[in-house]
């Protein structure tokens, strides 16, 4: 067997990891995604104002701006932890 | 150089451009007329989704809306980029592994039927013509207002334009387009919020500036404007009248439903792989994000600048030489109407009522401290367009706005097309009616569904008039999308046991429930006091998608497991690579 056929082919060992901890990052980037958002953003926004960053009351910057950086990080972490894993698992992606 | 000449200038630059791209890039097959040869780089697909996604309503609605709702206008901000983070871990990566060319294409090979398949097919031309209408209506308004044109003609034009490189160039002309628009958008919305950050807090980052004090003072900018507008009686502008239920929900509404909205997701599809879809989510968001980050400083700048020009001045009617009237008024003291402000008034979207009859234009809220009534009514629609005017930024920004304006509303009512173009040709066609039509039979059939979407399209944006904004006749698409296809996408990706029963009776119930509410509560004379758990329209359907979900689930539960092959194809799509070389149709 040659070493691309064999990347080709994972093993259903690797493929039950490999979706295991996918979900499982997966979910741990959801649970920022919400509490920048919804959290940060609208439910604790009373709190959060009473701190400022340079002028804007904090939720308030969370709401309109802040958010939007988080998001992105997010989706970066995402790409490189997935390629990670598909590399550790053997899978081509 | 003046104004018109400007316009025209960049107008007729960028149409020449996109046209160029369109015969340079036509599609000759299926495969590149559908998803562009499935090889379009991902930043270069990451760019071209950022066209595609950022509309009319994000260029030139959302910071209006932002600058008169506050607080309230962060829903849009939120909600319109979120939704890439779902699209990015739940739905793009996956449906690229899938393989296929269209949202319809996965409901009905998914849930193996071809009833599903259509009602996918119905919920996307839904969606995306309420969408497209709101795009024509942006074309007119940016015509309207500035070379002369009348609104029905200015939407003429741009019907022939998207006609010419959607008809020709199918998606992968559309891509190339679409990069393109997105320079000349991006561009064109940076320029004058980095003259007007300038001007309102000497920093010229506007995202920075929008946290800095107002200029010359150690007050910050926010707050100058919170006294500001509570003077006129306003709420103050980084509070909202929205309970805050409601303002999650419909943040929830435009996250699900922008990972829901069919154009947005056919772009992953043009990608190499589920790795590069990821990479290209990330890559959209980064690009949007520039426009997203700058349009609430935006939205800011233009109350100040609205107030500071228009409150207290005094009225220069049709009647009088405006130059003549202008100078005499500065010249008793006075500060004279701006010439932005009768340049709009022309198009009926500006008011100025004198109620006390003393010929100045008195701006206030509800709770004015002087107990002045307001007199004064702007349309938020034609804020990004006129603020370069309002800031008295040089001619060219203004020009180079409208021409922004027209790129925006250009290449997502594009990518739209696609949409309608490949859910006729390909999914009710080929895939469900006659099956046995040759490639290039569909691919005529592909080229003439996109000519008659363009044509309706266009007929929407002309004869909708009692559409409200453009942003939220766009808010409707998302709560049907949210409501009715995020739930069988989801779940078809992330439970191997929902079946095609399941999936069917989501659909509809989503389809039903959300547009049942959205038609009673703005068309059908609902009012607010009956707002299921006090949730407008637009955010409801956040709600009708737990709905539909938990519907589909127990209907899948009830009814028989999906066959063994559809479970096989689930766990492939979650493994990428494991579908390369078997995908045989």
């Amino acid at each position: 067997m040659t070493e691309s056929e064999q990347r080709a082919a994972p093993s259903e060992t690797d493929k039950r990891a490999y979706w295991k901890s996918a979900k499982r990052l997966t979910i741990g980037l959801l649970i920022v995604w919400f509490t920048v958002s919804y959290g940060a953003g609208i439910l604790f926004r009373d709190a959060l104002d009473a701190v400022s960053i340079g002028g804007a009351p904090l939720g308030f910057w969370f709401a309109q701006n802040g958010s939007i950086y988080v998001f992105l990080i997010l989706i970066v972490i995402y790409c490189i932890r997935m390629t990670q894993l598909e590399t550790k698992h053997g899978i081509r992606g | 150089m003046d104004q018109t000449f400007w316009t025209y200038f960049f107008v007729i630059l960028t149409f020449g451009v996109y046209i160029g791209i369109a015969i340079w890039s036509r599609a000759g097959s299926t495969e590149e007329f559908y998803v562009a040869g499935h090889d379009v780089p991902p930043a270069i697909n990451g760019m071209a989704t950022a066209a595609d996604w950022m509309s009319a309503a994000s260029f030139l609605s959302m910071a209006g809306l932002i600058a008169f709702m506050g607080y309230g206008g962060s829903v849009y901000l939120m909600g319109w980029t979120g939704g890439y983070v779902l699209l990015a871990l739940l739905l793009a990566p996956f449906l690229r592994e899938f393989g296929k060319f269209t949202v319809p294409d996965f409901v009905g090979d998914r849930y193996y039927s071809k009833v599903a398949r259509v009602i996918a097919v119905v919920c996307a031309l839904f969606v995306s013509f309420t969408y497209i209408a709101g795009q024509m209506k942006g074309v007119g308004v940016a015509f309207s207002g500035f070379l002369g044109v009348d609104f029905n003609v200015g939407i003429l034009i741009g019907m022939a334009i998207v006609f010419v490189y959607a008809v020709l160039g199918g998606m992968k002309g559309i891509t190339y387009t679409q990069v393109a628009q997105y320079v000349v958008l991006i561009f064109a919305y940076t320029v004058p919020a980095i003259f007007m950050s300038l001007a309102i807090t000497g920093n010229m980052v506007p995202q920075l500036g929008f946290i800095s004090n107002a200029v010359g003072t150690d007050v910050s900018m926010l707050e100058k404007l919170n006294t500001v507008v509570t003077d006129l009686g306003f709420r103050e502008y980084t509070s909202t009248d929205k309970t805050t239920f409601d303002v999650f929900c419909i943040t929830a509404a435009l996250m699900f439903g922008t990972a829901g909205l069919p154009h947005v997701i056919i772009r992953f599809f043009t990608v190499k792989s589920a790795r590069a879809a990821r990479k290209s989510a990330g890559w959209a968001l980064l690009f949007i994000a520039a426009l997203y980050t700058v349009a609430p400083a935006v939205g800011a700048f233009a109350r100040f600048n609205f107030i500071d020009t228009v409150n207290e001045a005094t009225y220069i009617t049709d009647a009088e030489d405006y130059d003549a009237r202008a100078a005499q008024i500065i010249a008793d003291g006075g500060k004279p109407v701006p010439a932005w402000y009768k340049d709009w008034e022309a198009t009926g979207l500006l008011k100025y009522e004198d109620l006390n009859g003393d010929g100045i234009m008195q701006y206030r809220g509800p709770d004015a401290p002087d107990g002045l009534a307001n007199e004064v009514d702007p349309n938020r629609d034609i804020f990004v367009l006129a603020n370069p005017q309002i800031a008295q930024l040089p001619n060219w920004v203004i020009g180079l706005v409208v021409a922004g304006g027209l790129a925006a509303a250009l290449s997502t009512a594009a990518g739209l097309l696609m949409v309608i173009s490949s859910a006729v040709s390909h999914d009710l066609l080929k895939r469900t009616f006659t099956p046995d039509m040759s490639e290039k039979q569909e691919m005529r059939a592909a080229r003439m569904a996109a000519a008659a979407a363009v044509i309706m399209a266009g007929l929407l944006g002309i004869f909708a008039t009692s559409l409200p904004f453009v942003a939220q006749v766009v808010a409707f698409a998302f709560g049907l999308a949210a409501a009715s296809l995020f739930p069988v996408i989801f779940l078809g990706i992330f439970w191997k046991r929902m079946n095609k029963e399941g999936a069917i009776s989501a659909m509809l119930t989503g389809l039903v429930t959300t547009f049942a509410y959205i038609y009673y509560f703005k068309f059908g004379g609902g009012v607010a006091e009956n707002w299921l758990f006090g949730v407008s329209p637009e955010g409801i359907g956040f709600l009708f998608m737990w709905v539909a979900a938990a519907i589909g689930v127990v209907v899948s539960l009830l009814t028989s497991a999906p066959p063994q092959h559809i479970q096989t194809l689930v766990e492939d799509i979650r493994i990428p690579g494991a579908r390369r070389g078997t995908l045989q149709d």
